[in-house]
């Protein structure tokens, strides 16, 4: 990011000067301080264009702040196309993605909301048709609740040269802390006839998707907060609809609306998009499957990965696991091409529908060769090979719910390249 | 302080002791503890405020499969065709044969090639139709145009994809009625889950 140099600019004028900036001098050109108008020096971002060279433990550092920054040496950043942008897996640790990481996905931009403004309207097979705004969502019993959230159309191939966040950064993770939908169903009086419920973004887009009302009881959330602050404008400020383990879009986003219905309404996205072929069935061949929810079991290593290459010796292959219908029971390595499987070692806590870390020591010796993993879930499922969805779902299968085993070869010289799959 | 401490703790405790013993003695399951935090809420917590029959109205703009929700007015191909031309054809292409924002009429595939996906092909109810136009397009100006110039775009598109003639009116009542050639082409989900890959 070249924002630093701009951050300095667009700066408000200091006033005076802090003693501890001076102290710095023009050596840590890094550091940017202003003084309130209590006399109060804050930092207000550490930046700049370069660090001292000299020796840190031989002159003060920046004054408290009130907002953290990143290291200027830290480049981890999403990959946006003009509808998405990708989280940087192989950037990452452990299970949390940084809010400010979380990947994007929208019909029509990012909608500024004022949150004074914005409500959420619940109305149709109720009783009580109620609108609440944000203060009375945040007075309800509140839940929080660690979870993936995947875009269902998230599985990229077709050249060597793509990263973990090229093929699937349409993955991330995050606390979600907001109020059950089933405390707000409480609320309304659901009646009993309803089977159905939509749900409206405040977007450019007025996204709709229709839900069925048993996982808005089971355990919907309607999620005002991220990682233990407001939700970011990119994933539904000031308030989403997150439903666990299903696929992203269902998500809605700038959550606006509910209405409760005894049918589906078969919106724009729920019919021509999101619905992927189905190789024969009873009713004959060339059918859609529609509300497909759930996000089937799925892993990758996100190290060694591209563009990252690898030096021979010991080397901790890591990656995440997750699925959309339970936990993760084991994840199981391959170095060897597919020929043998080893066991990974699971990073605890080990969550519901949520992603899993996972981790395998492995000596690389030089030579070429293949590294995959492959999750069972705990409902038994493995996931499978492109080639087992291929036969399972045929060759005109679309690009959503693509799960694959994903290869990663290690060239002679460290190189780590994709193994691409084809199938068309 | 830490005795004081330990002797919250204490008292904790026996508060959580003397909970369960009392569910118990209700005679509930052992389960019910896991909702402890559910059983003394009251019927209402009073947030929120009952939303008006005004206000719903404003709101609710979507458009079921069977009609509900559709607003009064009518429009017919020609109509629309000339509202297309000025307001989609940019991102659409001439008569919506396919541009930067998607191909809505599909012309024919070429031999050997899977026809693209459309409103003709792929679309399995008109209603939707009306729905995504009036909430989402034009892409530059969404929520602009006039329920009279949605069906009006709607019968135009339903007529170029060869589902409408050129003479039909589409209205509330008509728009359920239309047929669909994608009707029957979608199934619920038929993963059931569990190790079966599908």
């Amino acid at each position: 990011m070249k924002s630093t140099d701009n951050q300095v600019t667009n700066m408000p004028t200091p006033k005076k000067l802090s003693r501890r900036t001076l102290l710095g001098g023009a050596a840590t050109a890094a550091v940017a301080v202003v003084q309130t108008s209590f006399a109060k020096a804050v930092q207000i971002g550490i930046s700049g264009t370069s660090f001292p060279a000299d020796d840190p433990t031989k002159r003060p550092g920046v004054p408290p702040g009130e907002r953290g920054t990143r290291s200027l040496f830290e480049k981890a950043a999403k990959k946006p196309s003009d509808i998405s942008s990708r989280t940087p897996l192989q950037d990452l640790y452990g299970m949390l993605t940084p809010s400010d990481l979380h990947f994007e996905r929208h019909h029509n931009g990012v909608p500024a909301i004022d949150p004074a403004k914005h409500e959420l309207l619940i109305h149709g097979m109720v009783e009580k048709p109620m609108v609440f705004n944000l203060a009375d969502l945040k007075r309800f019993p509140s839940v929080s609740r660690i979870a993936f959230l995947e875009c269902s159309g998230n599985f990229r191939t077709g050249k060597e040269t793509l990263s973990p966040q090229d093929i699937c950064g349409l993955t991330s993770q995050s606390e979600w802390t907001g109020v059950k939908l089933s405390t707000l169903f409480r609320e309304v009086g659901v009646r009993p006839v309803a089977t159905w419920f939509l749900a409206e973004g405040g977007d450019a887009a007025v996204m709709t998707r229709s839900i069925p009302i048993r996982k808005g009881w089971d355990d919907a959330i309607i999620a005002y907060a991220q990682n233990g602050e407001a939700l970011r404008p990119e994933q539904g400020y000031p308030v989403r609809l997150f439903l666990p383990g299903w696929e992203g879009n269902t998500n809605v986003k700038w959550l606006r609306r509910l209405e409760l219905s005894d049918q589906p309404y078969m919106t724009r996205e729920e019919t021509s998009k999101y619905t992927e072929p189905i190789k024969d069935t009873e009713r004959g061949p060339g059918k859609f499957r529609q509300f497909s929810f759930d996000i089937d079991a799925r892993s990758i290593i996100t190290f060694p990965a591209y563009p990252n290459p690898v030096q021979p010796g010991w080397i901790e292959i890591r990656g995440l696991a997750w699925s959309g219908r339970g936990k993760v029971s084991r994840v199981d390595v391959s170095t060897d091409a597919g020929k043998s499987w080893h066991s990974a070692t699971l990073q605890d806590p080990i969550l519901d529908k949520a992603h899993t870390a996972f981790r395998y020591l492995w000596q690389w010796k030089g030579d070429e060769t293949e590294i995959m993993s492959r999750v069972t879930d705990e409902t038994g499922y493995i996931q499978p090979t492109i080639g087992q969805l291929l036969e399972a779902r045929g060759p005109d299968m679309g690009g959503y719910h693509l799960n694959p085993i994903t290869a990663w070869q290690i060239k002679r010289d460290g190189r780590v390249l994709h193994r691409p799959e084809t199938w068309k | 302080m830490k005795k004081s401490r330990y002797g919250a703790c204490l008292v904790g405790a026996f508060l959580l002791l003397t909970l369960d013993s009392g569910y118990r003695a209700n005679g509930q399951e052992r389960s019910a503890i896991g909702r402890v935090d559910t059983l003394p809420w009251p019927a209402s917590f009073g947030l929120g405020r009952p939303a008006t029959q005004a206000e719903i109205a404003l709101l609710d703009i979507d458009i079921r499969p069977d009609g509900k929700g559709l607003p009064a007015g009518s429009g017919t191909a020609t109509a629309g065709k000339a509202i297309f031309t000025l307001k989609c054809a940019a991102c659409h292409g001439t008569d919506g044969g396919g541009g930067p924002g998607g191909t809505l009429v599909t012309s024919g595939a070429a031999s050997g090639k899977r026809a693209e996906k459309t409103i003709g092909n792929y679309w399995p109810y008109a209603t939707t139709v009306f729905d995504y136009i009036r909430r989402a397009m034009p892409f530059n100006q969404p929520g602009s145009l006039t329920n009279e110039e949605v069906y009006n775009l709607t019968a135009f598109l339903l007529n170029a994809s060869h589902i409408i003639n050129d003479k039909a009116v589409i209205n509330a009542q008509t728009l359920p009625k239309v047929v669909m050639p994608a009707k029957n082409l979608f199934l619920p989900d038929d993963r059931r889950g569990g190790p079966e890959i599908r």
